[in-house]
């Protein structure tokens, strides 16, 4: 095998992807020759190493040096300066890789930005070539496995992931272990292994960057898990509107059974395991276990009543295994590290780490690992850097349509399954989006119930018809024309769809106006008391006004205006026709000088 | 849309290829959805005619194989355009002023959503994240995502596609 001084990977995941990284690949196979390093340093594509957007990244190694928002143009002077002189281009660096002063961090490490996560399920992410079994296996792939055949049984397997403490990263928490075990007794000829990958949740993409950046350890955890509880068959139903991982898992499959990790007599062992890939069909129902298996099996993805449980009859009526993606992601580091250690990070009944997409209105959006029990203000100020535009922190949002807000006042709170739930949100698959000043409560518990209606299966009636009542009553108050008694009402509804509904999907789905009206009912009695949108979001209670004083009749305003509501002659400030107005807000960002204002 | 049809008694290309596809999948459990996933890959679209030839082939009730395709909002019966644009209605590109974007879509191709242009250029449809959070907010046209959008944005890349769409057509 040759080996090279240097490594530089170059980001491929979906976001980068868009922003011209094969572009970037090939400028610096070009400028990699034309120096003649072509022998000494190695150009790889990798999975996401988190920050998007400032993407496309770049890291070159062994310094581990990230260079951000990358142009094929700045690939000659990375070349030129950092791989031919040692130099480090400080102009492209990553902004938190300057440390204080002006020297450099050295690390990816060592930036402020990953100073606080802790990478396990994202351990090779934007480090590996995702494509390539043996990178995989140079970075320990598959010993896991080859431990639990050789030497394990499989109730030590699954004591051990007991012992680990690990809980179910797609949103309930339920212990991974626990249900590994009920798996495993459940007696039949037939038993299957299921991998979530249907990531539903707006918001939340960790699924999809460990199926693009680590493929294989995905079949590994699945393969163990499969002589864990005795089956010989897994399926991934994996997104379809996931296409680069769909590719990878094809790719990783195949090479898998090339080199004997999977099928027929795993690592000559006697072990037959076999995995197919299931594609969704656009159907957020399918994230909840009983959906998905009906889906699997080429149905409507309709849940149906638990019990009997997954573990007793799932999949063709046969008892099933079901795992979310980050949780079978961390099994192969627990069987490798022991229980032990993984048990020893974390808090006391939320082990181990946890990725979070964070969005929204945050600095530094993209995928993070982080210890269970750090606080949402680590998360958001140090590791987010904080909120855009100097605008005040409002909430954030955690387990999307499922999910709630947190508010400011409780940004202390370790973050954690239990304290999430006691707050009224949960912690859901991972999505995390950061709302400011400008965001309107009452609006974004809209949003989700739009999402709940939409995405209801119309199997049990208090989701298929409550929801959509809830839905009409946050129309009517986010449009002027809601009452105090709107409110009550939306309360009681909300109370008895979590008490009825039939799964998860339904069950949940009152969350969000549960949770913003715990927070912020003040902003829901402002809308239907005052008629009043304090954000200056719900379009019926704002209204555009010219500043007489400061407007200089230049016309852009009317100019840009789509709907030509706006009128006025040289000299004469211009005025808007209020009855005509989309409140589009254009010629408040057209105004050259600010004489238009937004009134709430 | 249906040009492979014929009543002369020419081969229909489509259709053999149908035919291999339901042969690859049909002693797969399960297989309904794959074939109706390559199926709509081959078609653009799920035409009656095709659910009737599934539903022969895998003795699956016409009815069953209908209402999977209404369940899931992949599956379409009606054409799409030639561009099928999708804008992420997901949380991160809605607080990024995602309803902008579809407005201006709106307005500028003057359909609604689930709609197709009259020229058949352009289908309008909303989706939920495609994981690209990153540049919210986004969209697809035909798979390929444009990201950190405003309404100038959404001129540009439009006008790009009915270039390259008149050039198509012709």
């Amino acid at each position: 095998m040759q080996i090279y001084r240097s490594h530089v990977l170059i980001c491929n995941d979906s976001t980068c992807a868009q922003l011209d990284s094969g572009k970037i690949m090939e400028e610096f196979g070009a400028q990699l020759k034309k120096n003649k390093l072509e022998n000494e340093v190695k150009v790889l594509t990798a999975g996401c190493p988190g920050m998007c957007e400032q993407g496309p990244v770049v890291v070159v190694y062994p310094e581990g040096t990230v260079y951000t928002m990358v142009k094929p143009e700045n690939v000659k002077e990375i070349v030129e300066e950092h791989l031919l002189k040692r130099k480090i281009v400080k102009r492209l660096l990553h902004k938190d890789m300057m440390e204080e002063g002006d020297t450099p961090a050295k690390a990816l490490d060592d930036t402020k930005y990953f100073k606080k996560q802790l990478r396990i399920a994202l351990r090779n992410c934007g480090i590996i070539n995702p494509e390539d079994i043996n990178e995989y296996i140079e970075h320990d792939g598959y010993k896991a496995l080859e431990k639990v055949l050789t030497g394990m049984t499989p109730l030590e397997v699954i004591d051990t992931v007991k012992k680990s403490g690990l809980r179910g990263r797609g949103g309930g928490g339920f212990p991974t272990g626990l249900k590994w075990e009920f798996a495993y007794k459940s007696q039949d000829d037939e038993k299957y292994v299921c991998c979530n990958a249907d990531e539903g949740d707006p918001g939340a993409f960790m699924d999809r960057s460990i199926l693009e950046g680590d493929p294989h350890s995905i079949i590994e955890a699945m393969t163990i898990a499969g002589y864990a509880i005795g089956s010989k068959q897994g399926f991934i139903y994996v997104r379809a509107e996931y296409p680069i991982a769909v590719k990878r898992l094809d790719i990783a499959i195949q090479q898998a059974k090339e080199h004997g990790f999977l099928g027929e007599n795993v690592l000559n062992t006697g072990f037959s395991f076999d995995i197919e890939l299931r594609l969704g069909a656009g159907a957020f129902v399918c994230g909840e276990e009983t959906a998905l298996m009906t889906s699997i099996e080429g149905k409507r993805g309709e849940p149906r009543p638990r019990p009997p449980f997954p573990a007793v009859k799932g999949l063709w009526q046969k008892p099933t295994l079901l795992n979310n993606v980050e949780t079978y992601a961390n099994i192969p580091v627990i069987i490798l590290k022991g229980p032990e250690w993984f048990a020893s990070i974390g808090t006391e009944k939320s082990k181990g780490t946890k990725v979070f997409a964070i969005g929204g209105k945050i600095n530094n959006t993209g995928l993070i690992e982080i210890p269970m029990g750090t606080t949402l203000r680590e998360v958001i100020f140090d590791i987010g850097g904080g909120i855009p535009n100097g605008k005040k922190f409002k909430a954030a949002q955690t387990g999307g349509p499922s999910g709630g807000c947190i508010p400011a006042s409780h940004m202390d709170t370790p973050i954690e399954y239990d304290t999430l739930v006691q707050l009224g949100s949960m912690m859901g698959s991972g999505g995390l989006i950061v709302m400011d000043e400008d965001t309107c409560m009452v609006d974004i518990a809209k949003f989700f119930l739009e999402f709940t209606v939409d995405e209801s299966c119309g199997k049990c009636p208090p989701c298929r018809i409550g929801t959509k009542r809830m839905l009409e009553i946050l129309e009517k108050i986010t449009s002027g024309k809601g009452t105090e008694e709107d409110i009550e009402k939306l309360e009681i509804l909300a109370n008895n769809i979590k008490l009825s509904a039939l799964c998860g999907l339904g069950q949940t789905a009152p969350n969000p106006v549960l949770s913003t009206l715990r927070y912020f009912r003040d902003e829901y009695e402002a809308h239907v008391k005052e008629k009043k949108c304090p954000a200056g979001v719900c379009k019926s209670m704002i209204h555009y006004v010219i500043n007489e004083a400061l407007c200089k009749s230049c016309g852009i305003c009317a100019r840009n205006c789509p709907v030509n509501c706006i009128s006025g002659q040289r000299g004469e400030p211009y005025v808007i026709a209020q009855e005509k107005c989309i409140k589009c807000g254009t010629c408040m960002v057209k105004c050259p000088f600010k004489a238009i204002f937004k009134n709430v | 849309m249906d040009k492979g049809t014929c009543c002369c008694g020419c081969i229909d290309e489509k259709e053999q290829m149908l035919e291999s596809i339901m042969q690859k999948h049909k002693n797969r459990k399960g297989a309904l959805i794959p074939i109706l996933h390559e199926a709509q890959e081959l078609y653009g679209y799920l035409p009656l005619k095709v659910q009737r030839k599934i539903s022969e082939s895998l003795d699956i009730p016409l009815s069953e194989i209908y209402g999977v395709i209404t369940f899931y909002a992949q599956f379409s019966l009606k054409p799409k355009g030639v561009y099928n644009i999708q804008v992420c209605m997901g949380t991160a590109c809605y607080v990024r002023g995602a309803s902008l974007v579809l407005e201006k879509l709106q307005e500028r191709l003057g359909i609604h959503i689930g709609e197709c242009t009259e020229d058949g250029l352009f289908s309008l449809e909303v989706c939920r994240c495609v994981g690209a959070c990153g540049l919210a907010p986004v969209m697809m046209i035909n798979g390929e995502v444009y990201g950190t959008l405003n309404p100038e944005k959404i001129e540009k890349i439009i006008e790009k596609y009915e270039k390259q769409g008149k050039v198509q057509v012709k």
